[in-house]
């Protein structure tokens, strides 16, 4: 199945000062696909992200994106080039309105000029948004700024977007309903590799998975698989 | 009835007076409220303004307010350079690097205009400088008055120009969460430095108006800049609508304390308040 790579990572080491955090990391993402990275909190997951995006650069490795090495990218032109990151704990913008958080979204030059019709999909996805658009969006629920977050992702007129840990701290219905969003996002063409801490549900919700332990990657497929595999079964289900 | 007659000279002149406060403040507002750095350079780059039209005035015979035209560009520029290769290094350091950095820059403006200005007292002396007119009984001086509309139409610019662009909510953006604002796609340095550029043109336009109002020495920059920090205690720091309420309020305070406890004393009310409101209301009066 010879299909397009769009996110391609290659024997990634990233070290946190002296620290190593990643290594020899490899994870690819194609077009349309939702992509898990599963595993305990300081396995390095939201170290790649970080990396992906910019924040952080490989000192050894590379990271390319439609097949354009980014790995010394800064992260403000990452975005431009189409990959949005969804941080972890939503980090909105407490003090400015909903629709000024949204707006900041299309801040990337290629995304200004398709704002509207991007605000209209963001609507479409997300409704209670559009109620909202004049509160400042400190006020909103927990579920709403996480919805906010996806939206403001969004307006960036992504083709991947990573998604750091969504759940946290939210009630299942509200999830339900995020992951749904998720399904309708990647209906729309945007892949989407998402760290996630409940296993389960991860494996339930993605295409593929990898899953890491103290930074490296030590296992990855597709879903239905890695279910079976009785290493996870043992890990994680508690089989 | 005659008391309140009485009253209403030094009322006026500390809502005008004020609008020349609210000015040297705004920069220092905007600064902080982004950046986080108290600019404590900030008076003396209104100073440096204030020199700017005094040598066009003098040399060039152009009109202070005229010499704005080439004033604001300048200033701006060299805001912009140095936020982006200055400062923005500094902070990859620390804030405390910043705010050392601030100072050189305060010394190093303050020699340069003993050196090139000399350290005589010198002002703004255009014809209509001791102009002055009367409303309802009232005599208003103009240079007074138009302190308060500079500091009305530069609040307001500023304030429309945060809300509505997306260079101003950049701007917002990043003063809120930096990181997060990196991930829009904003880089912070570029934005800063707009910011930064943003706050100096408005000190170029509180030095024409300072000029015209007060004399100046190249070292006046310090007594302004704690004047402009008593308007930003009581407004509260990054709101503009806070600066200009915390500018008038230190008007007032001034004229009234002068005018009820004589000259001597007329900043003694000015300073107890801001006392008092960073006892009470530390964030200031507009403050988040």
């Amino acid at each position: 199945m010879p299909q397009e790579t769009l996110l391609k990572i290659s024997n990634v080491d990233v070290f946190h000062g002296s620290f190593q955090a990643l290594w020899d990391v490899s994870l690819a993402v194609k077009p349309g696909e939702i992509v898990a990275l599963v595993g305990a909190n300081g396995s390095g997951k939201s170290t790649l992200l970080d990396t992906i995006s910019g924040l952080l650069h490989p000192a050894k490795g590379k990271i390319e994106f439609e097949g354009k090495d980014i790995s010394a990218v800064e992260p403000f032109q990452v975005v431009e080039l189409g990959i949005t990151q969804v941080p972890e704990g939503r980090r909105i913008f407490p003090g400015m309105t909903v629709l000024d958080n949204l707006i900041i979204g299309s801040y990337n030059r290629r995304a200004r000029s398709k704002r509207e019709q991007n605000l209209k999909m963001v609507y479409e996805l997300f409704p209670i948004l559009k109620e909202r658009k004049n509160q400042l969006a400190k006020t909103l629920s927990g579920g709403e700024q996480q919805m906010l977050a996806l939206g403001r992702g969004l307006m960036s007129d992504p083709r991947l977007m990573l998604l750091d840990e969504m759940s946290l701290g939210l009630a299942p219905i509200v999830l339900n309903d995020l992951y749904k969003a998720l399904r309708e996002i990647r209906e729309r063409g945007i892949a989407i590799l998402f760290v996630e801490q409940n296993v389960r549900r991860s494996l339930e919700e993605a295409d593929r998975a990898y899953i890491m332990e103290v930074g490296r990657v030590v296992l990855s497929g597709d879903v239905a698989d890695l279910r079976e595999e009785e290493e996870v079964k043992k890990a994680y289900f508690g089989v | 009835m005659e008391v309140l007659a009485g009253l209403s000279t030094p009322i006026m002149m500390g809502i005008l007076l004020g609008g020349l406060y609210v000015l040297i403040a705004l920069g220092l507002s905007l600064v902080f409220g982004v950046m986080k750095v108290i600019n404590v350079a900030h008076g003396d780059w209104v100073i440096l303004g204030s020199y700017f039209a005094y040598t066009a005035m003098t040399m060039l015979g152009i009109d202070p307010f005229l010499s704005l035209v080439i004033g604001i560009p300048l200033l701006f520029g060299i805001g912009f350079g140095v936020q982006r290769f200055l400062l923005n290094r500094a902070f990859a350091v620390s804030l405390d690097a910043a705010l050392i950095v601030c100072f050189g820059i305060s010394i190093i403006f303050q020699n340069f205009c003993q050196i090139i200005w000399t350290p005589f007292s010198r002002g703004l002396r255009p014809p209509y400088a001791l102009e002055s007119f009367t409303i309802g009984g009232l005599h208003v001086p103009l240079v007074y008055l138009l302190n308060f509309i500079a500091a009305l139409a530069v609040m307001l610019l500023l304030r429309e120009f945060l809300r509505r662009t997306y260079l101003g909510k950049a701007i917002n953006a990043a003063s809120q969460d930096r990181r997060a604002a990196q991930l829009m796609g904003i880089n912070p340095a570029r934005v800063y430095a707009f910011a930064f550029a943003i706050a100096m043109a408005t000190a170029a336009i509180a030095g024409v108006l300072l000029g015209l109002t007060f004399p100046f020495t190249p070292t006046s920059g310090v007594s302004f800049l704690i004047l402009a920090f008593g308007v930003v205690i009581i407004g509260g720091l990054g709101s503009m609508m806070g600066t200009f309420i915390g500018g008038m309020i230190l008007g007032l305070a001034q004229t009234l304390g002068g005018y009820f406890l004589g000259a001597v004393a007329q900043m003694l009310i000015a300073y107890i308040l801001v006392f008092v409101v960073l006892a009470v209301r530390p964030q200031g009066i507009f403050g988040r």
